[in-house]
């Protein structure tokens, strides 16, 4: 896959640049602001594109609206958004860019825990949904009345479909199988009258769109 | 007694007022008035001893040295009805003068007639057994009575014109704006000092440390790919990661403690979603519509959501609070209010008094409706014009 990677911070920077291509992707270029990021994706057309929030030369939310911008000017472009902190409105504004598919909103934190990093990359280089957990448990919290009748295996279930997670990965997580999984949603999807989605992107948005109220 | 001004004194309960000293400070205060017109009575008498053409150019004369004193004595006299000392303005002479001639040409009469009447009045009708032996007696004796009982309202009237007079004379020498208004933008620019500190120190954090222990944890999560699941090491290098996973954590709630930057970013709406977002109680939120509002603002309002909803985690067993957010009329209204328990006190600092001082600063009001056994409101109102 190919990538390009928008990071003010030097370190961080050439960091992700080794960690990438260390699991066998191809860094196409490296940038530190958001208008090098929009002419390198021009440039280079890459398959992801993985952005700092935070960016020169106002240090606000530059890398987002490139983010959204790109999302505009590609179709299809894949894009994870890494920021410092949780922040509602970042996720929401991706979620609505390009129907959702193909994008991902990570916490920086979770460049740490590298092989789950780069799964989601890769989830979101396939058109899928990635959200961070953080985004997901503040929801959850918020809807509480309509969850308490998930038993709670249920509502663990739920988090993870909401940050992305595929039936496997699901299954993986919770140590059982991917047919007790496929069980449990059906279960979360008939009590919260959600349409049944099999899998994808599209059974994310109606997760987080129900969780967002 | 806590009371500042005559007129203060008179919004206590009658027998604490009537045991008080302000109607005897008071009298003296309009006794004073005995001075200014013996002054102008001496003036006038001068003046027509000495006839044209002295008188002539007497009367430009006396007034330029007597208006200065008179205005001295008015400013000392003022003390005894008004304890709150006068700022300096930045045109005392003119104002002095004003106030000189206003005593010069009307109040020192009315004070001495008002005082006059009220003290004089039932004094006379106390005395009418003695000065008017010729009426029945009994009738002497409710006069008497009569005059007795109006003494105590003698008390008010007094008090009323003293504190009145005053008042005028206070709002001539330092109307209310003129210093106070400098005082509010000073502490404006302190508040907005602050936050720019705030904001640098944020900024510092996040350039610096948050991006490294970034790199630490990304350096140490690849190095745990790099040795065997359940060797020494890789137990060693887990706990380090953890550590450095904590230790960001912390750091994040640190910083956004020190600044907001989504409210920076997106303003107030996007903020408060934020901060009721994290909240442990779940919170409604309606803020749509509100747009951007002035810097000043927009922080004020948001200090107030946040340490309004901590006090509803930390203090009201609430199961649910709501948000709103409203601007009308150039007013910026924020409410929240809880189903909690109640017996919020801002008078016992429950962080409230604080938002009370924050408020001040952009003439912001608060007011805390949270009886006993709740609900609990807390409403802001801050004027957007700036």
């Amino acid at each position: 896959m190919r990538v390009v990677i928008a990071e003010d911070a030097v370190l961080l920077r050439e960091g992700l640049v080794g960690l990438l291509e260390r699991f066998g992707h191809t860094v196409a270029a490296s940038v530190g602001d958001a208008d090098a990021l929009v002419a390198a994706v021009a440039e280079h057309r890459p398959d992801a594109v993985v952005t700092d929030v935070r960016m020169p030369p106002g240090f606000t939310d530059e890398g987002l609206r490139a983010a959204l911008d790109l999302r505009r000017r590609h179709p299809g472009l894949a894009v994870l958004v890494l920021s410092q902190y949780v922040e509602q409105t970042y996720a929401a504004e991706l979620l609505e860019s390009g129907d959702g598919a193909g994008v991902g909103y990570l916490l920086k934190d979770r460049i740490g825990d590298v092989r789950e990093f780069v799964d989601a990359l890769d989830r979101v280089a396939a058109g899928g949904t990635v959200v961070d957990p953080e985004v997901v448990r503040q929801l959850l919290r918020r809807r509480r009345d309509p969850l308490a009748r998930l038993t709670p295996r249920e509502q663990q279930v739920l988090g993870l479909i909401a940050e992305g997670r595929a039936n496997a990965s699901i299954a993986r997580e919770l140590v059982v199988t991917e047919a007790a999984v496929a069980k449990h949603i059906a279960g979360i999807f008939t009590k919260l009258d959600l349409p049944p989605e099999s899998d994808g992107h599209r059974r994310v948005l109606a997760v987080l769109a129900y969780l967002q109220g | 007694m806590g009371n500042r001004t005559a007129l203060e004194a008179l919004t206590q309960r009658p027998p604490a007022f009537l045991r008080s000293a302000w109607t005897w400070r008071c009298v003296a205060y309009l006794l004073g008035s005995v001075v200014p017109g013996a002054a102008v009575g001496l003036g006038v008498m001068v003046v027509g001893l000495a006839g044209p053409p002295v008188s002539l150019l007497l009367v430009p004369v006396l007034p330029a040295l007597v208006v200065p004193l008179i205005a001295r004595f008015e400013r000392v006299r003022l003390r005894l009805v008004d304890t709150v000392p006068l700022p300096p303005v930045p045109d005392r002479r003119r104002r002095e003068a004003g106030v000189a001639v206003m005593t010069v040409f009307a109040m020192w009469w009315i004070d001495l007639l008002m005082l006059g009447f009220t003290v004089g009045g039932p004094v006379l009708l106390i005395l009418s057994p003695v000065v008017q032996p010729e009426v029945v007696p009994a009738a002497g004796l409710v006069a008497s009575v009569a005059g007795v009982l109006l003494l105590p309202v003698a008390a008010y009237t007094i008090t009323a014109w003293g504190g009145a007079r005053g008042a005028m004379v206070r709002a001539v020498l330092a109307p209310t704006g003129s210093e106070l208004s400098e005082v509010m933008r000073s502490r404006a620019r302190l508040v907005d000092a602050f936050e720019t500190e705030r904001r640098r120190i944020e900024r510092d954090l996040h350039d610096g440390a948050q991006q490294r222990l970034v790199a630490l944890s990304m350096t140490l999560g690849l190095a745990r790919l790099d040795v065997l699941d359940d060797s020494p090491m890789a137990r060693t290098l887990g706990r380090a990661h953890d550590e450095a996973r904590q230790a960001l954590a912390e750091l994040r709630e640190l910083i956004r403690g020190v600044h907001s930057q989504v409210l920076t970013d997106r303003g107030l709406g996007a903020a408060v979603r934020d901060v009721a977002g994290r909240s442990p109680v779940p919170v409604d939120v309606d803020v749509d519509g509100l747009g951007r509002l002035p810097a000043p603002v927009e922080v004020t309002a948001y200090y107030v959501v946040s340490e309004a909803l901590a006090n509803v985690a930390r203090h009201s067993a609430a199961t649910r609070a709501a948000v709103t957010a409203r601007t009308a009329a150039g007013t910026l209204a924020v409410e929240v209010r809880d189903d909690g328990v109640g017996g919020a006190d801002p008078a016992r600092g429950t962080g409230l008094t604080g938002l009370a001082d924050r408020l001040a600063v952009v003439e912001g009001r608060l007011s805390v409706s949270s009886p006993p056994g709740g609900p609990t409101l807390v409403r802001v109102e801050i004027p957007c014009a700036w």
